[in-house]
């Protein structure tokens, strides 16, 4: 018997989660800031695509701004509908106002909305914190539930709590987000009393620092909790599929053959080597929660930007909306540039290049 | 105001509990001081003042923070408001305004002659929808005083003092208005009235807030101390904020949900009948073949149950619809018109006369409809009609779309054949009814005109006649002859009578006048729920 020394150097060894130290002193060496200048010259090109996509996108679909206003109002006549194209700029040429818009963008200036009387960037600027909030504290939510159940199904895999655990997850990736907020808002709120069932805060309350703070996260739970359903199932079943994955390999035998504790053998060796693809998972899912909490929002009442965004493409708002998909390129790009990072910092075998 | 937004189109302007239910619970006890009401409104304004807008939400807001010359009972009769009286000149050329007097702006300077010559010229003329038709005889306004404002007109135009109040026709101050640009001027979205309530600030996506105004010129009045409109954009989630008590007020509740939520301990609705009614009717492309023939779109009246539609997508509040001038507007409705009720067998003969015979598989022709994509109610009474024509042999498909779509198909594009969705016909014919029927309003490219391109050079002399008839027992003939010829050509089938319907709990005397909860709210008061 042969052993193949040489190969089995080349072959990177599976190995236990080791810690969090040494993947930041080969990343130095490594030197992250020619990386950083190459994903933000891809980004500029991207954002270029992007303001030219949406731009043509909001020009191709039918009907434009004066329509939708001159349609609220009716009993309009033409000269009415002239005078506002003219105001707005609407009766130039499509390239004419592109040009314009990313002139305008040039001097960091995002426009004005019209059918919303005020500068993109207030209305921007005012619907950030709440979107980010919802967002992060849904995803937060999601992925900790996520490890509890993935990590209970993977170890009971194919007895009662993994059952148990996927039909909770169909289930709860299967209902309709609305019917969940509004069912949710029923039981906790009209029925229960223990949560509001719409808005950020108690208006007018005069609430201040730690009881103000206390009042909003009182105002999150019911939101966030919906929003975070769909997202739990879909980590959920993830985790699971990783977990089981890893734990097949050997060095999962070796540790337990060492007589670790096989709770800690998943919760330290193997989950740490399962988190890549969740983590990828996460970063997608960002991009698309950005906008996607319509819904939500909607049913909650939550001043987010997926309701501006929905408003905004209503009311064909050329400078709002390519104002809103510019921001959320921004957090998109943002977040995967970390998520990147964050591989190398879960995953020192992966090099960022 | 015709097309009063098109949430108020939708099935918003929906229900009415009837004429039987009137407008809000009477008041039993003396008004309360003082609380807040809040208020749930579906969408966000473009602007808080409706000087330059009519959509919806704009009304309902900027209704209580601005007054207008004249008010209107639930009879439509002009009530002093700015104006504290006015005067016709025997060949109507002339209207007469005085002011009240001491009325002050809410920034402290006081109300003025000048303020209202402005308004009208500078802003409504030029900047309103239905300001500019509705004022267009208005040639020039002398101030001789300040408290006097003379219109001078080049024709008669007894339908403007029908259009004065608040919700249509705002004055808004000359000193705040008078340079720059008016429709990026800052006060539009911060507004300075005279009403009963102050703006104090506006959080988008969340709330608009009002307060007392403690110079109103109605001493002792608003009892309101804050108004809260919250934007609620889910009807389901405003409902559920008035059962837990978060809000007092929603307006266009969905119609499914006001059976339900109606019979809550405390909870009471209102429907009103006044300007913000509306007149949802089904409309035929008069340039397609199929529809040029007035058989078919009589054989389309008798086709579709009307009845049906008000029980099961409106449940019952509005009023089967029988005329483009509905019987809410008691001044002008006709009676004794030419009847279509529901009658298959009659519809499937006057399609066999017009020479649409059944093909070989029942059908005899297939065309596509567009409802207005605003609620449920236009789609899901579509649905209902599609049904209804299948059973005559004629296929129906139903085309979804959004608003800025809808409005380009039809009124620039002209891609369709049938519409449906309601607007406003108030608060007079020559507002609210004359643009879908007078041949000189088929302009194409703007939304809500003469869609059908109907032309009756009949029908023209009449609306044009009764535009600046003055006496108004000829006036009222002149409609009466006008509906007549109407609803023999059936240009558009009117449906139902669609009335506004708001719920309310903890909160009284709310909408007590012509324009419902688009009123100013001097005399809401709250009470224990």
């Amino acid at each position: 018997m042969t052993l193949h020394i040489g190969n089995v150097e080349k072959v990177p060894a599976e190995r236990p989660f080791t810690g969090f130290v040494r993947p930041f002193i080969r990343s130095r060496r490594r030197g992250y800031l020619g990386f950083l200048f190459r994903r933000i010259a891809q980004s500029a090109l991207l954002f270029f695509l992007t303001i030219l996509l949406t731009f043509a996108l909001i020009n191709v679909a039918p009907g434009d701004m004066v329509d939708v206003m001159a349609g609220d109002s009716g009993g309009a006549d033409p000269g009415y509908v002239q005078m506002l194209r003219g105001k707005y700029g609407l009766d130039r040429p499509l390239p004419v106002r592109l040009y314009n818009y990313v002139d305008q963008l040039a001097h960091l200036d995002l426009g004005y909305s019209f059918p919303q009387s005020a500068p993109v960037t207030d209305l921007i600027a005012d619907r950030v914190g709440p979107t980010l909030l919802l967002m992060a504290s849904s995803l937060a939510l999601s992925v900790a539930g996520a490890l509890v159940l993935g990590t209970l199904a993977a170890r009971h895999v194919h007895r009662a709590t993994d059952g148990i655990v996927s039909v909770l997850t169909l289930l709860a990736y299967a209902t309709p987000v609305f019917w969940v907020g509004l069912m949710l808002i029923l039981v906790f709120s009209v029925k229960l009393g223990w949560f509001p069932s719409s808005g950020m805060e108690t208006l007018f309350s005069g609430y201040t620092g730690w009881t103000r703070v206390k009042d909003v996260a009182w105002h999150l739970v019911l939101p966030a909790a919906t929003l975070s359903l769909f997202h739990l199932a879909l980590f959920t079943r993830l985790l699971r599929a990783s977990l089981l994955e890893v734990l097949r390999q050997d060095f999962v035998r070796t540790a337990r053959a060492k007589g670790i504790g096989e709770w800690r053998v998943l919760g330290v060796h193997a989950l740490g080597n399962a988190l890549l693809p969740l983590v990828t998972m996460v970063g997608m899912q960002i991009g698309a929660s950005l906008g996607g909490a319509v819904v939500v929002e909607s049913v909650f009442a939550w001043p987010g930007l997926g309701r501006l965004a929905f408003e905004a493409l209503g009311a064909r708002d050329t400078n709002l909306l390519v104002g809103i998909v510019l921001f959320s390129g921004l957090v998109v790009i943002t977040v995967n540039l970390l998520v990147d990072l964050l591989y190398g910092w879960l995953d020192p075998r992966i090099e960022n290049v | 105001m015709p097309l009063s937004r098109r949430r108020l189109l939708e099935d918003a302007a929906l229900a009415g509990l009837g004429i039987a239910l009137p407008f809000a619970p009477a008041a039993s006890a003396a008004p309360s001081r003082g609380g807040r009401l809040v208020i749930a409104i579906d969408s966000e304004p473009p602007v808080l003042t409706s000087a330059l807008t009519t959509a919806g939400p704009a009304q309902y807001i900027s209704g209580k923070i601005f007054d207008g010359l004249l008010s209107y009972d639930s009879r439509f009769t002009p009530r002093p408001q700015l104006a504290q009286s006015w005067s016709v000149s025997p060949d109507g050329l002339t209207i007469t305004f005085r002011l009240r007097p001491g009325v002050l702006w809410h920034d402290g300077k006081p109300f003025t002659s000048a303020d209202v010559a402005f308004s009208v010229l500078q802003i409504w003329k030029k900047y309103h929808s239905r300001g500019r038709s509705t004022f267009a005889n208005v040639v020039s306004v002398d101030t001789p005083d300040a408290l006097t404002a003379v219109w001078h007109l080049s024709n008669p135009a007894p339908y403007i003092l029908s259009a004065l109040g608040s919700p249509e026709s705002q004055i808004i101050p000359k000193h705040l208005y008078d340079h720059g640009d008016v429709l990026t001027n800052p006060r539009n979205i911060a507004p300075v009235g005279t009403g009963p309530f102050r703006f104090v600030e506006w959080k988008r996506g969340e709330y608009v807030a009002l307060a007392r105004n403690p110079t109103y010129w109605d001493k002792g009045k608003p009892y309101l101390d804050q108004v809260i409109l919250r934007v609620l954009p889910d009807g389901g989630g405003a409902m559920t904020a008035l059962e837990t008590g978060e809000v007092n007020l929603v307006l266009d509740p969905p119609p499914a949900d006001i059976a339900r939520v109606r019979r809550l301990p405390g909870v009471s609705a209102t429907a009103s009948t006044g300007f913000t009614a509306a007149l949802a009717a089904f409309e035929f492309n008069l340039d397609r073949p199929w529809f040029k023939d007035v058989r078919v779109r009589q054989a389309f009246a008798h086709a579709i149950d009307r009845g049906f539609l008000l029980r099961n997508i409106w449940y019952g509040y509005g009023q089967v619809a029988d005329s483009p001038i509905p019987a809410t507007l008691a001044d002008f409705h006709a009676t004794n018109l030419p009847a279509y009720p529901y009658d298959p067998a009659k519809a499937s003969q006057l399609l066999d006369a017009a020479g649409f015979k059944r093909g070989a598989n029942g059908i005899r022709f297939s065309f596509t409809h567009d409802p207005l994509p605003v609620g449920q109610a236009y789609k899901r009474s579509a649905e209902a009609i599609r049904a209804s024509l299948a059973k005559i042999g004629v296929g129906m498909e139903i085309r979804s779309q959004d608003f800025a779509t809808f409005v380009r198909r039809v009124y620039t594009a002209r891609d369709f054949d049938t519409v449906q969705y309601a607007a406003s016909a108030g608060p007079d014919p020559a507002v609210g009814t004359q643009r879908f029927y007078w041949s000189k309003n088929f302009q194409p490219g703007v939304a809500f005109s003469n869609g059908a391109h109907y032309s009756n050079p009949a029908v023209d002399r009449l609306l044009v006649a009764a535009q600046s008839e003055r006496n108004a027992l000829k006036r009222r003939a002149l409609y009466a002859r006008f509906q007549q010829i109407v609803q023999t050509d059936l240009p558009k089938i009117p449906l139902v009578s669609v009335n506004s319907v708001a719920l309310g709990k903890g909160v009284q005397n709310y909408a007590v006048d012509a324009y419902g909860v688009m009123g100013n709210f001097a005399d809401a008061f709250l009470v224990a729920a």
